[in-house]
């Protein structure tokens, strides 16, 4: 069993380490070592998630009291758009593949770096020069059409800076589709001798199935955004009805690419989650393939489920009808996980560290998001609660309440071997818990609102919808502080965090044997991989003779 | 630190290109190659959203598509498909030379291969100096006759719909363009990377992955010649 090598000299400050390989500012900016650009990753996306939650704040100020006493409608559009854009295509895209996942990847399938190191310091730069381009919009006046650009307002109507944010969007998705490009050759070509498909960690399973949608989708996106700049510079008609073409179409290519992007999102966390419960389990996942493989099902079946966005925008019955039936079907590799995480819980000796509480959170949360995706699949349901705060509440489920659990969860995990050091548990478990009251206080309401009628992206509303509003506001705030807290312990057990061990939470995995941090190749020999993933009970058994590193 | 150190510069005394974190060159080259292959499964993906909007036009909007379809000029198209298939040729030419370990063969055939990729782009604007003339550039200078059976009968159709067909074809035929005037730079690249030895027998997997792009830039031009130009000749 114990043959991968433990390095003998791992003791944190004692020898170089990624983090320690040079301090000036160009041996970061022109690094290749993907661990430090995750670093590079995490910081620019955290910056962009304290942007697009400041527009988050701002709207719920503005939805306090039902009159437009903040901002008025004009404002009030640009201000949601650019919380969208901010949140979807600079913050939860890249959030776990860029961060978690670049730094896991090699780790994880015992690896010196990905594939391609420098077109991943690229992929960052693209980002950076997206972002820089999407603030300069935001900053002389900003964009009105929703995330979503549906033609023909931002073809034809809109007079905001559409072309400049569109093309923010396009250079971030090539970022995007360079991370999906590196991770899938990186799991093909690079993995350790003896780490075999099925001795995957499951966060690999899950990343290499969001980058086949990153490969796969995000070019139609790009093409589409493309095709609605050059009809708004050159007047082409490809989806304008008074030259014969057809918005419905733009709908079609949008959605191909954003719904999809969904699980771009929310897969790695899915990942991050199944290693969190088998650690905190101290179990062998449940049904691993069906784990694994349920994460390629949401991939491919998650390609054909784009039209449930469109039940309202005259897309033939049929057509709907058997979009409704694929987004059921959808949800069964989505049940798969959720159940089997449970049944690895089943028995297990669960120890409730503040990952453990994140992973707790997102499987009830998810759950709340998934099923009420199915509400909103059937073509009835859809009808009464389309263009209402249920669809809001819904995708913020999934997306606050998976994506952002998910992410809190594996960086309070993998935070010790990122930093070298540990941050304080009873911090954490307070903000964990305030994340997940304050986000049920935000969004729970909001279901609420949206069945009784409050339809979405409007500045003001009737007074009866008020005591709900300021619940949702009230949550908000309490959600804030959550979010806050973490940036501010992390930055803290930087300095005055007790220093880790290779591998204190005795987990499984290749990237636990190497010291934390890592040194910048990774390992100092490179590991040959001989028990499967999660082999908690053989740890256990004989602490001595498994590799756990030190 | 020190024992991963010795073990790279083992490693590089094998072959100057092999790059630190792979094993041996044959696990870079299938990297690469694997990776390239993605890439191309983009620009697929890419060009596919313009090819479906073509599919749903060409089905809604029959008539108007193929009465634009008829003023594209097949001799111009045939010219340039021909170039596109011969500069494939010369590119697998260049790729077998460096095979075989003749740089200066290799650099000859890139040459050719830029040049018959500049035939194409100067061909590809007279096109639109035509259409330019013709008034078929969609925008407000927009007009079109209309076609005429072969009675000379005028068949009418709406002028904007026809709009629709020039715009898909600025759309596709540019965007094929401007790949081709990327792959043009790169080729020229590859060229002065070879001039300057930086290619061998053992090593020319650059030259390579930039020949799958050139076959693909070619690929997506056999199926726009026929879906833009020849489709509606019939009667």
């Amino acid at each position: 069993m114990a043959s991968a090598a433990i390095p003998a000299n791992s003791v944190p400050g004692t020898k170089t380490n990624y983090l320690t390989n040079g301090f000036s500012l160009k041996s970061w900016l022109l690094t290749t070592d993907h661990k430090r650009i995750a670093i590079l990753y995490l910081i620019s996306v955290t910056l962009f998630f304290f942007l697009g939650g400041f527009f988050a704040m701002l709207i719920r100020l503005e939805l306090l009291t039902p009159q437009g006493d903040l901002m008025q409608a004009d404002t009030y559009n640009k201000v949601f758009t650019m919380h969208g854009m901010i949140m979807v295509f600079f913050f939860l895209i890249p959030v776990v593949p860029a961060t978690l996942g670049n730094f896991l990847v090699p780790l994880m399938v015992g690896a010196k770096d990905l594939a391609f190191p420098r077109i991943n310091l690229l992929s960052w730069y693209l980002y950076v020069i997206a972002g820089g381009l999407f603030l300069h919009c935001m900053l002389v006046g900003g964009v009105d059409t929703g995330w979503t650009f549906y033609t023909p307002f931002s073809t034809a109507a809109s007079n905001t800076h559409v072309i400049e944010a569109g093309l923010a969007v396009f250079i971030a998705g090539f970022s995007s589709i360079f991370t999906g490009l590196n991770f899938i050759v990186t799991v093909h070509r690079m993995r350790a001798p003896g780490l075999t498909w099925d001795r995957l960690p499951l966060f690999i399973w899950a990343n290499y199935a969001t980058s086949l949608i990153m490969i796969l989708g995000t070019p139609v996106v790009a093409i589409t955004i493309v095709l609605v700049a050059v009809e708004r510079i050159f007047h082409l008609g490809i989806f304008d009805p008074r030259l014969g073409g057809d918005p419905l179409l733009f709908q079609h290519l949008f959605w191909f690419y954003s719904h999809p992007a969904v699980y771009i999102m929310i897969l790695p966390s899915m990942g991050v989650i199944s290693e969190l419960i088998t650690c905190f389990s101290r179990k062998r996942v449940f049904g691993y393939k069906f784990v694994a493989l349920s994460s390629i099902a949401i991939a491919v079946i998650g390609f054909l489920v784009w039209a449930h966005h469109m039940f309202v925008a005259g897309i033939s019955l049929y057509a709907a009808m058997i979009f409704s039936f694929l987004t059921f079907f959808v949800g069964v590799p989505s049940a798969i996980k959720v159940f089997n995480w449970t049944a690895t819980l089943y028995r297990g000796s669960i120890s409730y560290t503040t990952p453990m509480l994140y992973a707790f959170g997102f499987i009830g949360l998810f759950t709340i998001g998934g099923l009420t995706g199915l509400f909103l699949a059937s073509l009835g349901i859809d009808v009464h609660v389309t263009d209402t705060y249920f669809v809001v509440a819904h995708f913020h489920y999934v997306m606050v309440g998976g994506v952002l659990m998910g992410f809190l969860g594996g960086m309070h995990f993998w935070w010790p071997k990122i930093s070298g050091r540990l941050y304080p548990e009873g911090w954490a478990r307070l903000s964990a818990l305030l994340v997940f009251v304050g986000f049920n206080l935000t969004f729970f309401p909001q279901f609420i609102l949206g069945y009784v009628g409050m339809p979405r992206r409007y500045w003001q509303y009737p007074d009866e919808f008020q005591v709900l509003n300021v619940l949702s506001t009230a949550g908000a705030s309490v959600l804030a502080v959550g979010y806050l807290l973490p940036m501010i312990y992390f930055l803290w057990s930087l300095r005055y965090g007790e220093l880790a061990t290779a591998n204190p939470w005795n987990a499984a995995g290749l990237e636990w044997q190497t010291s934390s941090p890592p040194p910048t190749f990774n390992f100092d020999e490179t590991p040959v991989v001989t028990w499967e993933a999660y082999n908690y009970d053989e740890i256990d058994a004989h602490p001595q003779e498994v590799p756990v590193g030190r | 630190m020190a024992d991963s150190q010795a073990t790279i510069v083992e490693a590089e005394v094998q072959n100057p290109e092999l790059r630190h974190h792979f094993a041996d060159m044959e696990q870079q080259k299938n990297a690469a190659s694997l990776g390239m292959w993605l890439f191309l499964v983009t620009e697929i993906m890419f060009f596919g959203g313009m090819f479906c909007a073509y599919l749903v036009y060409r089905t809604s909007h029959f008539a108007a598509l193929a009465a634009g379809s008829q003023t594209l000029d097949i001799k111009w198209g045939a010219i340039n498909t021909a170039v596109l298939i011969v500069s494939s040729v010369t590119v697998v030419l260049a790729i077998n030379a460096i095979q075989h370990g003749k740089p200066r063969t290799t650099i000859n055939y890139l040459v050719i291969t830029v040049l018959l990729g500049l035939v194409f782009l100067g061909i590809k604007s007279i096109e639109y100096t035509n259409k330019f003339e013709e008034h078929h550039v969609p925008g407000a200078g927009f007009h079109f006759t209309g076609t005429f059976d072969d009675n000379g009968k005028q068949i009418p159709v709406a002028e904007n719909e026809v709009q629709l067909f020039f715009s898909l074809y600025f759309a596709m035929t540019g965007m094929h363009a401007l790949h081709m005037i990327i792959g043009i730079g790169i080729m020229t690249t590859l060229a002065v990377m070879t001039w300057k030895g930086r290619f061998s027998a053992q090593y020319y997997t650059p030259i390579e992955n930039a020949g799958l792009y050139w076959h693909l830039v070619d690929i997506i031009w056999i199926y726009l010649f026929p879906l833009l130009y020849l489709i509606s000749r019939h009667t």
